[in-house]
């Protein structure tokens, strides 16, 4: 951080990838939100409006190096690939060239440290962790990253954060309102008084 | 809500719908005069708000501060930067202000500090600090006290008067008991204790208990950053501006972009020349203007408004609009804990420290302010940063998250920025906005004061930290600002037509029908948390144009 203020430094976001963000339009992600909840209420299986699955396996198992399962779920488990897809036939249309292109670049570092492999997702574990350290300077990186925090915390509606995955991993009940007491301290404090 | 025509002068045109304006709106209005408040923002209602942190980000131009229906838009409306007027200013986001019906009462953090009388008066005590232009303010806290009791009657403040023994003093206790203790306050306290330190209970404007037909506090922790669904954030638009528009006499005119203020022959100001929401010339004659739309664009506007009479703007002879610019300085440092925190539930400040406020010569440097303890990030906004504490991706991030989420707290100093002729809004001579205006520009560059004070205060809240029990911690870097939302002092007010631009009352020295009563007035910063002291100052503003037009001073239907 660089900045002298916490407000600056979130601030700045705004001038980077955040920047990217300043396209979103509220009737848009209305529209994507509505979208998700019809899929999740149809009894079909979801189907991908903007990847082909191919390409969904390959960018879900990106995501799921950026938040992996372990104990707990990760992206993948947390449908964070539904979220992305929706939102690049949506709010986030614009950014459907930028994944292409960074699915290229994928398949490219991937052959040149993997020269053997198949495909991205078909890398073991740790092989997919060298072939995403060697990109994770990029911009697709960075979007990627960005999609996947993203769908992993927003209201499950918008088609990832499946279960509530996200919100639970980081001890945040969902509900309209709250009562005191809101934590340990206060808690004990009260106690105490 | 009533409807004015356009062609007929009304009483008075409010620019601007945020703290000072649906103040001044219902003020007015209240006493039976015809106000048109013209708001460059929509209209939003609770009904717009959700517990919904991607939906706000719509709203907000970034991770966390973004493309805003709440605040202002950076692509439609950019501003240039620059560090000194030697350089070529480049568009840079350096202001963001509330831009909706209720302004930047919507989704302040609600922290509502009386300023202490020391801010007045403090170039006597302190004495003055060459090549700045530190001054007193023509007003005294004892003729502002009346009206701060009455904005915390009015709009609904919480906290406990004498709580604080360094608080200034109040004519009445406040209106509504404090809101519950989190355990960000509960640590702030337990820090400050041990250091011989004071934390009180923090003045919020939100209802702690149902007041005036409006709901409480229900806790839901969507609340700085975003717009509260009850009602119970004591935003303008849930308290004063829907009694403005019971009157009768007021009408909110949402998506006004106002470009310039007009003028007769004899220099008195006659009407408002805005772009309508389908961007299409409109002017509302007035016979009084009051001019409320911020540290930023209220100079803009004043500038913008040239003419044969006022060829460097309205209000200007003395070439002051525009400078003496204040931004916030602020300081911190944050801290991780053993247990959960949950700070994500309820209101962003509990408890404050102000045994810092007033500057100490023996801390070598002019400056002083307050702390309070605060973690107000959503997941989202959390997760996708660059901190300290948290890896990029994978495992460890994960874990990251996991562990700290709940159990991050900040301590953040609010502190005084000297105010300097050399900081200023002006026009930007070649970027133009989404209307063809030419954008603000800012120029600013801090008082080596400030530093220091910002670096001290990093070091007080390390220090707090630590006498609270915290694991890990670390302050906040601290350099020069570039980036505000508390825009203040362009305008300022004093008796001097030489050296102020309006007077005591908010009156323009220059045009005795145009007032300007917004952040822009302030000649010193306070502790930056101006919103409580812009609205006192409104209050007491519009007491004396109230006044004016019943002696008639002021032409109005009276």
């Amino acid at each position: 951080m660089e900045n002298n203020s916490r407000r600056q430094f979130l601030f700045r976001s705004a001038t980077g990838l955040g920047g990217a963000w300043l396209s979103l339009q509220w009737p848009a992600i209305l529209a994507a939100q509505n979208h998700a909840r019809e899929a999740a209420n149809s009894a079909t299986v979801l189907a991908f409006q903007f990847f082909s699955p191919a390409q969904a396996a390959e960018v879900e198992a990106a995501a799921a190096q950026i938040i992996p399962a372990d104990d707990t779920p990760g992206a993948r488990e947390a449908q964070v690939i539904y979220f992305i897809d929706r939102a690049l036939v949506t709010f986030d249309k614009d950014k459907q060239p930028a994944y292409l292109l960074g699915l290229r670049e994928l398949q490219v570092k991937t052959l040149e440290l993997f020269p053997q492999a198949k495909s991205f997702s078909g890398l073991t574990s740790s092989q997919q962790i060298k072939v995403l350290q060697a990109i994770e300077k990029t911009s697709f990186f960075e979007l990627l990253r960005l999609h996947t925090i993203v769908g992993f915390f927003a209201r499950p509606e918008y088609g990832g954060n499946h279960n509530q995955a996200g919100w639970k991993l980081i001890g945040l009940e969902d509900k309209m309102t709250y009562e005191p007491p809101f934590g340990y301290y206060d808690a004990e404090y009260n106690k105490r008084q | 809500m009533k409807k004015f025509d356009t062609n007929t002068a009304v009483d008075f045109v409010v620019v601007g719908a945020g703290a000072a304006g649906g103040v001044v709106a219902k003020e007015l209005s209240t006493a039976g005069l015809d106000v048109v408040v013209l708001e460059q923002g929509p209209y939003l209602l609770e009904g717009d708000f959700a517990h919904d942190e991607l939906k706000n980000w719509a709203f907000w131009n970034s991770p966390r501060i973004g493309r805003s229906m709440l605040a202002n838009n950076h692509e439609q409306q950019p501003n240039t930067f620059r560090k000194t007027k030697n350089e070529t200013a480049v568009v840079k986001p350096t202001i963001q202000y509330g831009q909706c019906v209720g302004g930047g009462t919507v989704h302040f953090t609600a922290n509502y500090w009386r300023f202490h009388e020391i801010d007045f008066v403090e170039r006597s005590r302190w004495g003055s600090i060459s090549g700045t232009g530190f001054d007193d303010w023509p007003i005294t806290y004892a003729e502002l006290e009346p009206y701060y009791t009455k904005a915390e009657w009015d709009l609904g403040i919480s906290g406990l008067a004498g709580a604080n023994p360094f608080e200034p003093p109040h004519s009445k206790p406040y209106p509504l008991p404090p809101l519950p203790v989190k355990s960000s306050g509960v640590l702030l306290e337990r820090g400050a204790k041990k250091l011989g330190w004071h934390a009180y209970s923090a003045p919020m404007a939100i209802l702690s208990q149902p007041y005036k037909g409006r709901a409480a506090c229900g806790h839901c922790g969507y609340c700085e950053c975003f717009g509260c669904e009850w009602g119970a954030k004591s935003s303008t638009l849930a308290s004063v501006i829907p009694m403005a528009e019971e009157t009768g006499h007021c009408e909110i005119r949402s998506g006004a972009y106002v470009r310039q203020i007009s003028v007769d022959r004899q220099g008195r100001v006659n009407g408002i020349v805005y772009f309508d929401s389908q961007r299409q010339e409109q002017m509302q004659r007035a016979k009084a203007v009051v001019v409320c739309a911020n540290g930023a664009e209220t100079p803009r506007l004043l500038l913008q408004s040239t003419s044969s009479q006022f060829p460097n703007g309205l209000a200007n002879s003395n070439g002051l609009v525009g400078k003496f610019l204040i931004l916030e300085c602020g300081a911190g440092a944050t801290g991780t804990f053993e247990h959960p925190l949950n700070e994500y539930k309820s209101v962003v400040v509990t408890r404050v420290v102000q045994d810092f406020y007033d500057a100490d010569p023996k801390r070598g440097f002019y400056g002083g302010g307050g702390m309070d303890a605060r973690f107000d990030d959503h997941p989202i906004a959390y997760a996708i940063s660059d901190r300290p504490d948290l890896p990029r991706w994978g495992s460890d991030f994960k874990r990251a998250v996991k562990e700290n989420y709940t159990r991050t707290l900040n301590v953040f100093a609010h502190l005084t920025s000297l105010p300097m002729e050399a900081n200023t809004v002006s026009l930007d001579p070649e970027v133009k906005d989404a209307w063809g205006q030419p954008a603000v520009r800012i120029t600013y560059k801090n008082h080596p004061d400030d530093l220091k004070n910002m670096a001290f205060f990093r070091e007080r809240a390390l220090e707090l930290l630590q006498a609270a029990g915290a694991k890990k911690r670390w302050g906040w870097p601290v350099e020069e600002v570039t980036m505000s939302v508390h825009l203040m002092g362009t305008c300022r007010m004093g008796n001097d037509p030489e050296t102020s631009v309006v007077n005591k009352y908010h009156r323009a020295h220059d045009v005795p029908n145009l007032f300007v009563v917004d952040g822009s007035s302030f000649v010193t910063s306070g502790r930056n948390q101006p919103t409580c002291t812009i609205q006192a100052l409104a209050y007491r503003a519009a007491d004396n144009i109230v006044q004016a037009a019943k002696t008639g001073e002021i032409p109005s239907s009276f």
